[in-house]
C-alpha cells in the first residue's frame, strides 16, 4: 500500500516539476525581463498560491475541471475521461499550486544576471534566442535547478490540494500525504508513523542533494575548482 | 589633420537626447561629428554624455532624434524611423565593466561572435586574434582567472575578431598602469594598420589623451566644446571645463584693464586684487570679465628679484604651505591671491624654500591662458 502510494507520489511530483520547468522558464524570464506596467498583475497570480490555503485552490480548481465547466467537458470529449478525481485532474492542481516554487527562485537568478553581459552577447550579433541559450540559461541555471527541485518536492507534500481534486482513490489519487492522513484516521499509527518517516527522509535528502549541488555548481561557474 | 590617408569608412554622428527629471536633473545631449580611421578621443568629465553617445551609437539607448551612420550603412535614421539593434550594427563596443561571459573559458569568449562562420575559418581567426593580443596562453582560462591587463586583451579581442566596422571603447584602460596600457595600445594600433576602423576612445583622464590622440572632441554638459588635436584642445582650452579638465590648477577671474596691440597682450586685473596680469592680446570686449587659467608646472620661482627677463608677470610673495607629493612639491604662494606652484624637490633645496618665506614668481604672458569669457 506504501508502495503505490509512493509510486503515485513520485509520478505526480516528476509529471508536475518537468511541466513547471517548460512554462516556468519562459515565464520567469518575462517577469524577470518585462518593463511592461502590468507585470505586478501576472507576478500577484504567480505568488498566490503561497498565500491561497490549499483548500480555496483546489475548491476553485475543482470547479474549473469539473464535468458541468468548459474546460472539463472538453477534456472529457478530447481524452474520453473526466479530469476532476484523476491522476490527470491532479497534475493541473499541482502544476497551479507549486507554480510559485518553480518561477520565484528561476526569475531571482534570472534577474540577477548582469545585464552587460546580455548587451555584450548582442553586440557580439547573436540574437535574443542566442543570448537565451548561451548567457541566460547557464548563468541562471542554479535558479533553474532549485525551481525544479522545489516544485517537486513541494508536489511531493502537498495535500489539500489533492484531497480537493483528487479524493482517495488508490492508485489513481492516493498519494502518500492522503494515505497517511486516512492511516491516522483509522488510527493505525504505526503505519501512519511508517509512511511519514518515509517521506521526511525522502525530502529532507532531496533537499540536502540540491543545496549541496548549488553551492558546488555556483563555484565552478565562476571559474575556481 | 591632413595625415594619412582614410581608408575605412567614416563615422558620423548626429543626435539628440533629452533625459527627463526634476528641473536640475534634466539633461539634453546634442552632438554632432564625424570620426575617420584611428583613433578620436572623446574627452569630458564624468556626467559629460560621453557613455551616452557610445550607448547611442551602439543602439543601447534610442537618440531622441538624429542620424547615426558608418560610411554608406545607417544605422540609426529619425527621420525614416529606422533604429537597428545592437546585434545588427556590425560593431564593436568595449564597455567599462568589459563584461565577459564568467562560465566561459577564453576560447569560447573570443569565439562567442563568430558563430556565422564555418569550422576552420573560425579556428584561424581565433588564433590570429589569441596572438596578436598575447593571449594564447590563456585560452583555457576563465575570466576570473585572469589579471586586469588580461582581461582588457581577452575583451578587445573578443570584440575585434569579429571585425567591426567601428570600435568603441568606454575608459577600457583606466584602471591599468602606465606600461600595460601602453602595451595594449600599441597591440590595439598594429591591428587597426590593417583594418582601418574608426576607433572612438572615450577618457576623463588628460594623460590618455596626450598619449592616444591625433583627434579629440571634448565634451562637457551633453555638448561639444571643443575639436581638434591634443594640443590644441588641451593647451589652448576653450572653455572652464575643459580647461579644469587640462590640469589648470590656477584659475582667476580677470577684469579687462587695458590693451597693448603693438606689444601683442593685454592688461588685466585680478578681480578683487590689485593684481595686474599680462595675458596674451585676445578679442575681447573692453570691460568684459575673463576667466584666466595658469598650470602650476609652468611658473617659476626665484629667491632673489629676477633680471633681464622677457616674462611679463614677475610677482613677490609669502609661501603659505609646502608640502611633498611623490617627486613633486606643491608650494601655495600668497601674492594677493594664492597661486598653486609645482616644483621639483631639488628645486626647493636649491631655493631653499621653506613655509613663511618670501619669494619671486615669473609667469611668462603665454602661460597665462585666456579661457571662455564670461
Amino acid at each position: 500500500m506504501i508502495g503505490e502510494a509512493l509510486g503515485l507520489s513520485l509520478r505526480l511530483s516528476l509529471t508536475v516539476s518537468v511541466i513547471l520547468l517548460i512554462i516556468g522558464v519562459p515565464l520567469a524570464y518575462w517577469l524577470a525581463y518585462s518593463r511592461r506596467r502590468w507585470k505586478f498583475f501576472l507576478e500577484a497570480i504567480v505568488s498566490l498560491p503561497i498565500v491561497l490555503p490549499p483548500t480555496v485552490l483546489g475548491f476553485y480548481v475543482l470547479v474549473a475541471i469539473g464535468t458541468q465547466s468548459p474546460v472539463g467537458r472538453w477534456y472529457q470529449a478530447l481524452t474520453g475521461q473526466p479530469l476532476a478525481f484523476t491522476f490527470a485532474g491532479l497534475v493541473v492542481g499541482s502544476v497551479l499550486y507549486s507554480l510559485p516554487f518553480a518561477v520565484q527562485p528561476m526569475a531571482t537568478s534570472f534577474a540577477a544576471i548582469d545585464r552587460k553581459l546580455m548587451e555584450a552577447s548582442a553586440l557580439l550579433g547573436a540574437s535574443r534566442w542566442r543570448t537565451f541559450w548561451r548567457i541566460v540559461l547557464p548563468l541562471g541555471a542554479p535558479g533553474v535547478i532549485t525551481g525544479f527541485v522545489l516544485s517537486f518536492a513541494h508536489t511531493l507534500g502537498e495535500f489539500g490540494v489533492v484531497l480537493m481534486i483528487g479524493g482517495n482513490i488508490p492508485g489513481a489519487t492516493r498519494t502518500i500525504s492522503i494515505l497517511i492522513f486516512d492511516q491516522v484516521e483509522a488510527l493505525d499509527y504505526a503505519a501512519a508513523n511508517h509512511a511519514a518517516l518515509l517521506l521526511l527522509v525522502l525530502c529532507f535528502v532531496l533537499l540536502a542533494a540540491l543545496y549541496g549541488l548549488r553551492g558546488r555548481a555556483a563555484l565552478s561557474m565562476w571559474g575556481w575548482k | 589633420m591632413s595625415g594619412p590617408p582614410v581608408a575605412g569608412p567614416e563615422l558620423s554622428v548626429r543626435l539628440r537626447k533629452s533625459f527627463a527629471g526634476g528641473e536640475r536633473l534634466s539633461f539634453t545631449l546634442d552632438v554632432e561629428f564625424t570620426a575617420a580611421a584611428g583613433f578620436t578621443i572623446l574627452f569630458g568629465a564624468s556626467g559629460a554624455g560621453k557613455t551616452t553617445v557610445l550607448d547611442c551609437i551602439a543602439g543601447l539607448q534610442r537618440p531622441g532624434a538624429g542620424r547615426i551612420a558608418i560610411g554608406a550603412s545607417t544605422l540609426f535614421d529619425s527621420a525614416t524611423a529606422l533604429n537597428l539593434p545592437p546585434n545588427r550594427r556590425a560593431l564593436g563596443y568595449l564597455m567599462q565593466s568589459l563584461a565577459l561571459f564568467p562560465h566561459m573559458d577564453v576560447r569560447s569568449n573570443v569565439e562567442y561572435g563568430l558563430n556565422g562562420l564555418g569550422g576552420a575559418e573560425r579556428q584561424a581567426r581565433v588564433g590570429q586574434v589569441l596572438e596578436a593580443f598575447r593571449i594564447a596562453a590563456l585560452a583555457e582560462r576563465r575570466p576570473g582567472e585572469l589579471s586586469g591587463g588580461e582581461r582588457q586583451r581577452v575583451a578587445l579581442a573578443r570584440t575585434l575578431v569579429t571585425r567591426p566596422q567601428l570600435l568603441l571603447l568606454d575608459e577600457p584602460l583606466t584602471a591599468l598602469d602606465a606600461v600595460t596600457k601602453s602595451q595594449i595600445v600599441d597591440d590595439l594600433r598594429v591591428w587597426n594598420r590593417e583594418q582601418q576602423i574608426p576607433i572612438l576612445y572615450v577618457t576623463h583622464q588628460r594623460e590618455e589623451v596626450f598619449a592616444l590622440g591625433e583627434n579629440v572632441i571634448a565634451m562637457d554638459a551633453g555638448r561639444i566644446v571643443a575639436r581638434g588635436s591634443p594640443h590644441e584642445v588641451l593647451r589652448r582650452p576653450q572653455s572652464e571645463t575643459v580647461a579644469q579638465l587640462a590640469g589648470f590648477e590656477n584659475i582667476f577671474e580677470c577684469i579687462f584693464s587695458a590693451d597693448h596691440p603693438e606689444q601683442g597682450t593685454m592688461t588685466c586685473r585680478v578681480a578683487g586684487t590689485t593684481l595686474d596680469l599680462e595675458v596674451p592680446l585676445s578679442r575681447v570686449d573692453v570691460s568684459r570679465r575673463l576667466t584666466v587659467g595658469i598650470r602650476a608646472g609652468d611658473i617659476l620661482l626665484a629667491s632673489a628679484v629676477p633680471q633681464g627677463l622677457s616674462a611679463r608677470n614677475v610677482f613677490q610673495g609669502t609661501i603659505g604651505l609646502l608640502e611633498q607629493r611623490d617627486v613633486m612639491v606643491i608650494a601655495r604662494v600668497d601674492c594677493g591671491v594664492e597661486l598653486e606652484v609645482h616644483i621639483t624637490p631639488a628645486a626647493r633645496e636649491a631655493l631653499q624654500l621653506r613655509e613663511g618665506g618670501s619669494v619671486w614668481l615669473v609667469v611668462k604672458t603665454y602661460s597665462c591662458q585666456v579661457l571662455q569669457e564670461r
